[in-house]
Parts: C-alpha cells; sequence; structure tokens
C-alpha cells in the first residue's frame, strides 16, 4: 500500500471514530501537540492512559467488591479516570464514568457495578481502536509519509 | 466541535484596541516560567507539551506541597534558596489529594514574595461555587478541564503583556469566567473542517452567547455534563 492510501486508511479510520464517539476533539487536540521534535507524543500520552486506567480499573473492582463499600473511595477512582479519559478524547470512557459518579453518589451498589462493567467494555473498546488508529501512524511513517491531522 | 469560549472583559478591552495586542515579551526576553501542578500524570504531560510548544519554561510538580518545595514555601524544608529562576504563572489542578489547588492558592497569596504571581486553577468540575471561591481568593482564572491549546496561548499572551507592561489592577479585579460548549465534546459535532479556536476578537462565538448570559456575564448558565 503506498503514502497516499494508508493516509487515507488512517484518516478514514480516524473519522469513525469521531462519529462513533470513541474519540472527541481533546484527541485532535492531543494531534495537533505532535511534531518533528515531539514525535512520540501521542503514542506517549495514550500509553500513560493504558497504565493509568489498567490500575484505576483494577481499583474500582477490589473496591467495590469489599463487604462494605467505600464509595468515597470507588468515587475518587473513578473521577482519576474520568479526567485522564476526558485529557485524551476518549468521549465515551469520560461519559460512562460521569454516571458511574452518580450512582456513587447514591451508594448504589448495582448501578456501580454496571458501569464498572460498562467503563471495562468501553476501555477496552477505545484501546483496541487506539492501537490500531497509532499502528496505522507507524505505517504511515514507515512508508515516509506524514500523519495527516484532521483539522 | 468542542469549543471552550473564554468571557472576560479583558478581551473587550482588546477588541476595542482594534487592533491584535503587539508581542510584549517580559522585560528580560526570558521565555515564561511556568510551574504547573496536577497528581494525574496523563494531564501533567499533556500541560507540560501545550506549554512547551507555546514556548515556555515548564516545571511541573505532582502536589501541592512539592510546588511550595519549589517555591521555598513549604515551612517544613528549610529556605531551599534554589537559583531564583522566577516563576511567571502557576497553573494547578483543583482536585489533589493532600493539598488541594485551592489551598495552594491561599497558600501562595498569604506569601508576600509570591501574592503578585498569577495563579490559575483548572478542575474538571463546572461548579459555581469552587469557581467564585477560587476568584474571590485572588485566581486569574479557572479553566475547565480538557485544557487546550488555545488556553494556553490565551494564558500565555495575558501574562506576557503583564509582565511587559507592569500594570494590573484593572484586569486583577475583573471576575474572569471560561464557559463550555453546551453540546459538550458532542462527537457528531466534531467534524474535520472544524474551525480552529476561537480569536481573542470573537469570545461571544460559543453557542453559550445566549443574551441571557451576556446580560449576567459573570455567571455561567450551563449545569448539564452531568456533573
Amino acid at each position: 500500500m503506498d503514502v497516499g492510501q494508508l493516509q487515507r486508511r488512517f484518516l478514514d479510520y480516524t473519522a469513525s471514530l469521531f462519529r462513533e464517539g470513541f474519540l472527541d476533539d481533546q484527541f485532535n487536540q492531543l494531534q495537533q501537540l505532535q511534531d518533528e521534535s515531539n514525535p512520540d507524543f501521542v503514542v506517549e500520552i495514550v500509553s500513560l492512559f493504558f497504565q493509568d486506567s489498567e490500575k484505576l480499573l483494577n481499583n474500582l473492582t477490589r473496591a467495590l467488591d469489599q463487604q462494605s463499600v467505600d464509595y468515597k473511595r470507588v468515587d475518587a477512582h473513578v473521577h482519576q479516570l474520568k479526567g485522564s479519559s476526558s485529557s485524551i478524547g476518549a468521549y465515551r470512557v469520560k461519559n460512562v464514568c460521569i454516571a458511574f459518579r452518580s450512582y456513587c453518589e447514591e451508594q448504589n451498589i448495582q448501578g456501580c457495578l454496571r458501569c464498572l462493567h460498562q467503563v471495562k467494555h468501553e476501555y477496552s473498546l477505545v484501546k483496541n481502536k487506539l492501537e490500531t488508529l497509532l499502528r496505522l501512524e507507524q505505517q504511515i511513517l514507515a512508508a515516509g509519509g506524514s500523519i495527516p491531522l484532521m483539522v | 466541535m468542542t469549543r471552550n469560549g473564554v468571557f472576560s472583559r479583558r478581551q473587550k478591552l482588546e477588541k476595542l484596541d482594534g487592533f491584535k495586542s503587539f508581542d510584549h515579551p517580559p522585560p528580560d526576553s526570558e521565555e515564561l516560567h511556568v510551574l504547573a501542578v496536577d497528581d494525574s500524570l496523563v494531564d501533567r504531560k499533556v500541560i507540560e507539551r501545550l506549554l512547551t510548544i507555546s514556548s515556555c519554561k515548564v516545571t511541573a510538580v505532582d502536589s501541592g506541597r512539592r510546588a511550595l518545595q519549589f517555591l521555598g514555601l513549604d515551612e517544613e524544608s528549610s529556605s531551599v534558596g534554589f537559583d531564583g529562576l522566577k516563576v511567571n504563572l502557576i497553573i494547578t489542578d483543583y482536585c489533589m489529594p493532600g493539598m488541594t489547588g485551592y489551598e495552594l492558592l491561599k497558600k501562595i497569596k498569604e506569601s508576600s514574595t509570591f501574592r503578585e504571581i498569577p495563579v490559575v486553577i483548572m478542575s474538571s468540575e463546572n461548579i459555581l461555587a469552587r469557581i467564585d471561591r477560587c476568584l474571590e481568593e485572588g485566581a486569574e482564572e479557572y479553566i475547565v478541564k480538557p485544557v487546550k491549546l488555545s488556553d494556553v496561548k490565551r494564558l500565555k499572551d495575558y501574562i506576557t503583556k503583564e509582565e511587559g507592561e507592569g500594570e494590573k489592577s484593572e484586569e486583577r479585579v475583573t471576575l474572569k469566567r471560561k464557559f463550555q460548549d453546551a453540546c459538550d465534546n458532542s462527537p457528531s459535532s466534531s467534524t474535520p473542517s472544524s474551525p480552529t479556536p476561537s480569536s481573542p476578537l470573537s469570545p461571544f462565538s460559543s453557542p453559550l452567547s445566549s443574551p441571557s448570559l451576556l446580560e449576567s456575564p459573570l455567571r455561567r448558565l450551563k449545569t448539564n455534563d452531568g456533573d
């Protein structure tokens, strides 16, 4: 596949991720922060997000598994996850976190467990998609092309 | 496309000026040095990059305590006497374990040495009482996360201008607000042909610029976003 085709594929894929709500404009913002002097910025941030999220999801699972659930603690974790997902533009993950926090406030265990399940699902989806996206970027760069910006 | 509109009296003044503000570099023509405080690693990296790409020197720390240590204000450690790198702006997250951004703000404003340094609060939560509290305590601005490049550019222009002209009075009294799109981050409104962030001359281009908002410019009326 030539560079042009790869770039088109990348743009199409990115567009679909926006359309389907996996990513929002904040992801565009991050792409704009990447340049020759910092060519791995997006990869680095996304990797940090993955690490952070996995840790938080583990913490959440444990916290909700307790006999006596500490909802403040659960909320604190969700707040963090909401923050980082918002910062990288993981729109659907962020939205589940918003609902999740409401259930924490209500101390609604069923609601919380449902949200935990949902947020894990959304996280794994967006993780998958971001990995695909970043792979496409790498292919473009390896073929000597530059990454087109969606502005 | 999501756009965080900004309202401030300062921008109205710029509009009245009739021309784009000149570049007033700080007196010693050095880059602005910004102290960024955030406990989230992801956010710290983002703000650091936003500032660096805007030609600022950045020191990023993960807590209010470390920020105070850096400034030499921490009571527990003896005066560090660091190499006198002047800090032109402090930008801090609100929600942090240990010391909140608000508590950090208070400590800075209580210090005779550092109270003149502009402090900006960042928060993912759009809570009016919190915004008021911060501004009353002397914060320059309260930015709702996620922080964008246009926010940083705007801050930098503002701080640079202040450093160059040395005037603060009018700006200091102004209560500034940051407005967010009603259709917050809606992906359906994110199109590839989205316009670039708003220019200083059109602060009212956000969909929130309804007449009622303009009547009470210092109050955010948006209450959704489920927070």
